[in-house]
């Protein structure tokens, strides 16, 4: 048995193409991906088109271009310059402050101003809105306090708990743990059959005195250890390089770690045991890994999916892990809560891996 | 030694080699109907899967409601949210009752309004209403605050609307959003996402079909009959691009007709530049299959190198001028980056040319740098 253990080890770690593969590009990516994934809007181009002359509308210009949000990179002087942004994606939004603005407000008639934004990407464009709108609502309250108009009879104090700052880094970063994981473990076990089948060999290994069980799990260990060697080795470096809090129970999040790892790794063989060449296992793969991506919820919340596209997300492991690794990380569930999570990755686990190993028995004859 | 160094006296013959190749490979793609697979059904479940799976409209959100001593000013204020279709109210009888929801993920925000609420709203105080918003997703927390906002801001002015008239807010904000009013983020998803897929087709054809010929050791018996480097290359090349091409075909053709994004460019753009990026694309895969040597290595390469980069950084749904400048560098090596561009440019502005020239010719270079890497790594003979 231990003998087949560091044959499959062997196999997969004796390419030193194969070995980089398996550390280089998930660490960089870890790195890349940490900063890259985030809905926070930093320093989006915005022109300004102000036909007003009052300080009003400076005012309120300095607050736009004062945000983080936005990196002012130009003046407009007539209609037409809108388009003249907009078009080629010089700048995402144009403030458009009108003629009567200073006047409105000083007569105290509700003065306007326009945003036009760029909907090409529909998704930065309502987030845009919303910063926007956030930095209306600050020169709305000092203005009203300094021209002591009546104060609104009640007023929002919005707390957000958990992540009290909105940094999506500490929603994302988690997930890419997640990501990483699954993608790795995936590049161990899901080629990993169909290359001995198409090399021949795995013929050999069914006519040794090996059990079909002990075969399984020769195959799934290397994976189960590297997707748990590379998950803690990011869930390190989310701690301590991201600064994403760790409050909760670190045996929580490993029995989880170990749940998605086995059912990613049954997933991986069974694919790899249905795959007769290397190429089919390849596209099994990626049948698999881009809808657990885009259907776990790491970017898009799974309550916003169709309701049938939602009972399809119960079939990936990924959407489970994600809710243990973030509820662990940012809120501290307990283990006890999380055991809806657990179960269906067990299942998930146990059915894949038995549907392998029956493959492989039949794959012979 | 390379064959096109001789003066062939019989063009024709090179002609025949080249077609030959390419019969052969047309075999190939026969016999293991994965590569067929890859170019029609890859794009195919992808599309739907995302079309309708994906949104990030956040509709019907589970808000709990609190009022701790209900009256006609709770209730009016409350139905505001009900009448939103953002919301889901789900009310509760007590903060402690719903805070416990809101552990358990069951609502993912909690509006408050104190025992005092009325009583301060008619002495003319500002009365505070307590909002706490479940944060972990940051990006839902901050649109379910923006429509809490707005319902607030709605009420306000109903309010005064009732009494004296006159505005609520001293400025308001009147949003125009170009290109896509409706906000269907189906309609700019979709163009990127024929991006994110035919950067996994593209790679995924030509990924193994190289390294296959290492692994079957037929790499050998092709190195030696008369054939260059570039008839090698170009017969892989020709048939899956026009594997790659009926698949991106199918695509745009799914994006027009079966999720209705509208198409305000021209179909010959599309065309041309989708040509440029399936070129780098296969050139990608080309260049992974000669540098990994057997198609175990190449496999995993492909997963590794074309998936994720191409979903994260290529401004498909991440907004690449907010990320910081170090990672946006990276994004330069993304083909797919130019592409998303030009996609949802042509499908939602039009033929923006300020946008589409730049990209396509980074596409054009990004495919010429690739098949000339993979043009030299070739191995010419067996070392």
């Amino acid at each position: 048995m231990l003998g087949l253990l560091k044959k499959e080890f062997l196999a997969l770690l004796r390419d030193k193409k194969s070995r980089f593969v398996l550390i280089g590009p998930p660490l960089i990516q870890l790195l890349v991906f940490g900063y890259a994934a985030t809905f926070d809007l930093n320093r989006v181009p915005i022109a300004i088109y102000n036909e007003d002359s009052g300080s009003a509308s400076r005012e309120l210009i300095a607050r736009f271009t004062g945000a983080k949000a936005f990196r002012e990179v130009g003046r407009i002087t007539r209609q037409s310059g809108i388009a003249e942004f907009i078009n080629p994606k010089k700048a995402l939004l144009v403030l458009h402050i009108g003629r009567e603005f200073s006047r409105d407000l000083s007569k105290r008639k509700p003065a306007s101003i326009q945003l036009i934004v760029d909907g090409r990407n529909s998704n930065t464009a309502l987030i845009a809105l919303n910063y926007a709108q956030t930095i209306l609502a600050g020169f709305n309250r000092t203005w009203t306090e300094q021209q002591r108009l009546a104060i609104p009879p009640a007023r929002l104090e919005i707390r957000a708990w958990f992540n009290p700052n909105l940094n999506s880094q500490w929603f994302i970063v988690p997930g890419i743990v997640g990501l990483l994981t699954l993608v790795v473990t995936m590049l161990v076990t899901a080629l990993s059959v169909a290359r001995e089948r198409e090399q021949g060999t795995f013929d050999q290994l069914l006519v040794t005195p090996f059990t079909p069980l002990e075969i399984l799990i020769g195959k799934a260990l290397p994976g189960v250890l590297i997707g748990l060697v590379e998950s803690s080795f990011i869930v390190l470096m989310a701690v301590y390089w991201f600064h994403v809090p760790f409050v909760g129970d670190v045996a929580a999040l490993y029995l989880g770690i170990v749940l998605f790892v086995v059912a990613t790794a049954g997933v991986g063989l069974m694919i790899s045991s249905l795959a007769t060449t290397q190429q089919q296992g390849l596209l099994g793969a990626f049948l698999f890994i881009v809808p657990s991506i885009i259907l776990s919820g790491f970017a898009t919340p799974i309550a916003n999916m169709p309701e049938t596209v939602q009972t399809l997300t119960l079939l990936i492991p990924l959407r489970y892990f994600l809710v243990i690794v973030r509820g662990v990380m940012l809120e501290s569930i307990p283990l006890s809560l999380l055991s809806d999570q657990y179960w269906p990755m067990a299942v998930i686990g146990f059915a894949t891996l038995g549907l392998a190993a029956w493959m492989f028995r039949r794959r012979l004859y | 030694m390379n064959a096109e160094h001789y003066v062939s006296p019989d063009t024709s013959a090179k002609r025949l080699r080249l077609l030959g190749l390419i019969r052969k490979e047309f075999l190939q793609i026969r016999r293991d109907l994965s590569s067929i697979a890859i170019a029609f059904l890859l794009p195919i479940v992808l599309l739907i899967i995302f079309g309708y799976g994906v949104s990030l409209d956040a509709k019907h959100v589970h808000v709990g409601l609190v009022a701790e001593n209900p009256g006609p000013e709770t209730a009016d204020f409350f139905s505001g949210l009900q009448r939103s279709e953002y919301f889901q109210p789900v009310y509760f009888s007590g903060q402690r009752a719903a805070q416990k929801a809101l552990d358990q993920r069951r609502i993912s925000a909690i509006v408050r309004l104190r025992s005092d609420f009325s009583r301060q709203l008619l002495n003319g105080h500002s009365a505070p209403i307590d909002v706490i918003v479940d944060g972990v997703d940051a990006n839902t927390a901050r649109l379910v605050s923006g429509y809490l906002q707005g319902v607030w801001a709605g009420w306000l002015q109903r309010r005064l609307d009732e009494r004296a008239g006159g505005s609520a807010q001293a400025v308001l904000m009147q949003q125009r959003i170009w290109f896509n009013p409706a906000v269907r983020s189906r309609d700019y998803l979709v163009p990127g996402l024929i991006a994110v897929i035919m950067t996994l087709t593209g790679a995924l054809l030509t990924a193994m079909v190289v390294a296959r010929e290492w692994d079957r050791g037929t790499l050998e018996a092709l190195l030696a009959t008369p054939v260059s480097v570039g008839e090698v290359l170009t017969g892989k090349l020709v048939p899956y691009y026009l594997l790659g091409m009926g698949g991106m075909a199918l695509a745009i053709g799914m994006a027009i007709f079966l999720f209705e994004v509208p198409l305000r460019g021209s179909l010959w753009v599309l065309f041309v530049t989708g040509s440029l990026f399936l070129l780098a694309a296969l050139g990608m895969g080309l260049l992974i299959s000669i540098i990994a040597q057997n198609q175990f290595v190449a496999g995993q390469m492909a997963i590794i190198t074309t998936y994720l980069p191409a979903f994260i950084l290529s401004g498909f749904i991440f907004d690449i001028d907010s990320m910081p400048v170090a990672v946006q560098t990276f994004t330069y090596l993304i083909a797919a980056r130019y592409f998303v561009a030009i996609l949802q440019t042509v499908f939602l502005a039009g033929d923006v040319w300020e946008v589409i020239v730049p990209n396509a010719l980074a596409l054009a270079l990004m495919a010429l740098v690739f098949l000339a890497l993979a043009a030299r790594r070739m191995p010419r003979r067996l070392g």
